[in-house]
């Protein structure tokens, strides 16, 4: 499972979409003709049901990234974009994973999950769980923390982004 | 009114205008087959769906409306993608309508299924499966917008065969016509903003080596008349791409004609040693700029475009504008008068050196000797003579297209017909076809080469049996010339499957099996009455057989990855 810390290079696009078939497709087409590596996406209706909002990060250089902004704005179904800087963007995300934790190390590894306000969602006599909601870089700590036990499966969303406030 | 999806379409496209479809029925789209026998609308029965999709494009290259393609499904959409990649490179306003299999069929590997839309996804402006007989009127309506605003290009529409089949209760709908399109993510901006206007009008102002550097959207934009008043109140001199030809008149004289890799030296050269080039609807295309790191190195840019992501794409501009070429040009023209344009410096002796590089590096190439084949050239420099100022040329893609857009002169805009960005082989004769159905009035000769000629020759079937007396001048050399070309020059005469034989078919049986005139020109001297004898048959098309010198090579010549200040002159 691929746990790297977050890096600098990344850009976060935000664009709102209309909510119809084909859509991703045409989106993650323009990066896939190019090469670009999408490092995350999330994708889902917003309040407004007829809106899709898709997050968007890639690993690219600043030039490139322009023009697959502008080559993105000329899709049809392409409402508006918005590329958030990383320090300027409330940034979340979900992790889940299944960890076999040996029975005397029980109660230790209920304690860190405590530290990390992570939550115990299932468990059995030997195995847990657990889902943690919080910033890719906290969530990059926490995997890290589930490796050092027998990680049996991990999945994270990938990134949600807004613009900060100010 | 209760109707069907079939009748709602065609009832749909006689709404938006359309006067002539290309196409050829199949499976999927046998329902909509059936209402057309009942419109107005002149349906062109082609013998391959690339000739209809290129069809398309000669009828939008010539009249400036989108031309309308329909075919069946699976083969006969992907045999329409070529004509859809290249109205996408060279923005020709296209509305293909491709049957697919019906809705409950979809995604089973049925018989003759593709994922059209899939396909064509990146090479269409959008495209669209409609899955709801009570959307066709809708759609029909956004894709003729699409279509034909801002940047231009070709719209799909892919449409299951149960929605518009009578007997088939999917196919059920209310009649109805929207009053407008409602596309929240599609504004194209078409004024440009006024400060970058006049930024734009200071920088020309003050320039000493200016160029107005003319592409296809000066013709797309309709704005070839306004490109000519912009020149003549600035006096700046104006070289069109090939994709741009005939956006001024070749004999104004400010005219430098074409530039890039078989660009004229003087076109070229004036904008390698510009300190201010005026892009107005051309995009830096490598075959523009050869060598881009030593492309107008002293040059300021000021680049007008419709489709912003055009700017900086390449090359970035010091001023750049996204509108339309011809409300931009227009209040470009406002700003300079006030600013006043008889601040200009001296600009006399960039005048004198681009003419002294006219007098010096002219158009040249040698007669032939008694007993050789026809120099192409000069077969050029009779056809051109020998037809009215006005007429459409088509070409193909080579040697005889390059040598065509050289010694040609367009004097009228919406009059060369070409294709440059996808640069399709075979494009000449059905392209030719499409722009004489639009242009009943105008003579259209088509400039082809043998190579090209075999890709798409059966569609003078389609053009004898519809009484479409187009005329094509084959430039036989018996070689695939241009690769020819590229092997005598860089791959030390080793010559790789360029052969075609000049016999082989026998060019002059073969258009005369076609239903047209066929004629064979082997000596200078016959050259003249074969084309007299052509322009004077308007009953059915006509093909002349030149016989040309496979030794001639298309110079000047930048070669590839080389800098424009590198241009071969000749041998």
């Amino acid at each position: 499972m691929n746990t790297n810390p977050t890096e600098v290079r990344h850009h976060i696009l935000s664009v709102l979409v209309e909510n119809k078939p084909g859509v991703l497709a045409r989106v993650s087409g323009l990066f896939a003709r190019r090469a670009f590596n999408i490092y995350s996406l999330a994708v889902a209706p917003t309040n407004d049901p007829s809106v899709s909002r898709i997050s968007i990060v890639v690993d690219v250089e600043s030039a490139p990234l322009e023009q697959i902004t502008k080559q993105l704005d000329k899709l049809i179904n392409v409402l508006l974009i918005e590329e958030l800087a990383p320090s300027a963007a409330v940034q979340r995300e979900l992790l889940i994973a299944t960890v076999v934790v040996t029975t005397s190390g029980h109660q230790a590894f209920r304690d860190t999950l405590g530290t990390f306000s992570a939550k115990l969602l299932d468990e059995n006599a030997d195995s847990f769980i657990v889902s943690l909601e919080d910033t890719p870089e906290r969530l990059d700590v926490f995997a890290a923390f589930l490796g050092s036990h027998h990680l049996v499966a991990l999945e994270r969303t990938g990134r949600v982004a807004l613009p900060r406030l100010s | 009114m209760k109707t069907n999806g079939g009748a709602a379409l065609i009832k749909s496209l006689e709404l938006e205008g359309v006067e002539v479809i290309f196409g050829l029925p199949g499976g999927a789209i046998l329902p909509v087959y059936d209402p057309i026998i009942d419109s107005p609308i002149r349906h062109i029965l082609v013998r391959h769906e690339q000739g209809a999709g290129h069809m398309a494009e000669g009828y939008a290259h010539a009249t400036g409306r989108p031309g309308v393609a329909m075919v069946t499904s699976g083969p006969a959409a992907t045999n329409i993608v070529t004509p859809l990649a290249d109205a996408y490179m060279d923005s020709v306003p296209l509305v293909v309508i491709t049957g697919q299999v019906g809705t409950a069929g979809i995604g089973t590997d049925a018989f003759q299924e593709v994922d059209t839309v899939g396909m064509t996804r990146s090479i269409t402006k959008h495209n669209e499966l409609v899955t709801r007989a009570e959307d066709i009127p809708r759609v029909i309506r956004e894709a003729f917008h699409i279509a034909t605003t801002g940047r231009p290009g070709p719209v799909l529409v892919d449409i299951p065969k149960d929605i518009v089949d009578p007997t088939n209760p999917n196919s059920a709908m209310d009649w109805y016509w929207p009053d407008s399109v409602d596309l929240p993510g599609y504004n194209p901006q078409m004024d440009g903003d006024p400060a970058l206007i006049e930024a734009a009008a200071r920088l020309i102002l003050a320039s000493e080596r200016p160029v107005l550097y003319a592409g296809g959207g000066i013709l797309k934009a309709r704005a070839a008349e306004a490109l000519t008043a912009l020149a003549e109140l600035l006096d700046i001199p104006v070289v069109t791409t090939l994709m741009g030809r005939g956006g001024i008149p070749d004999d104004h004289p400010l005219c430098l004609g074409m530039p890039g890799m078989h660009g004229n030296y003087t076109a070229v050269m004036s904008m390698q040693e510009s300190d201010l080039l005026i892009a107005l609807g051309s995009r830096f295309d490598d075959r523009v700029t050869g060598k881009l790191a030593e492309f107008a190195p002293h040059a300021k840019i000021i680049h007008v475009d419709i489709d912003p992501a055009e700017l900086g794409k390449v090359r970035r501009p010091d001023v750049g504008i996204t509108g339309d070429c011809r409300l931009v040009i227009e209040e470009l023209i406002n700003a300079l008068n006030i600013l006043g344009v008889d601040s200009q410096p001296d600009r006399s002796s960039w005048r004198s050196t681009l003419s002294g590089w006219q007098e010096k590096y002219p158009l040249k190439y040698a007669q032939s000797e008694t007993g050789e084949l026809l120099k192409p050239q000069f077969v050029l420099e009779q056809l051109r003579d020998n037809t009215p100022d006005d007429c459409i040329v088509a070409s193909g893609v080579g040697q005889h297209q390059m040598w065509t857009a050289q010694y040609w002169k367009f004097n009228h805009p919406y009059t060369w017909i070409n294709s440059g960005g996808l640069g399709t082989m075979g494009f000449a004769v059905p392209a030719a076809i499409g722009a004489k159905v639009g242009r009943p009035d105008r003579m259209v000769w088509a400039v082809d080469g043998d190579g090209c000629f075999q890709m798409t020759a059966q569609e003078l079937v389609t053009a004898a049996s519809e009484r479409i007396p187009v005329k094509i001048a084959i430039l036989n050399n018996a070689y695939l010339g241009m690769v020819r070309q590229w092997q005598e020059m860089f791959y030390e005469e080793r010559y790789s499957e360029v052969y075609l034989s000049p016999d082989l078919p026998d060019y002059k049986m073969w258009a005369e099996a076609m239903g047209c005139v066929g004629m064979r020109v082997e000596s200078p001297e016959d050259v003249l009455p074969a084309i007299q004898r052509a322009n004077e048959i308007d009953d059915r098309p006509v093909v002349i057989d030149f016989r040309t010198d496979a030794r001639e090579k298309v110079f000047p010549m930048v070669p590839a990855g080389k800098s424009n200040s590198d241009i071969v002159v000749g041998e």
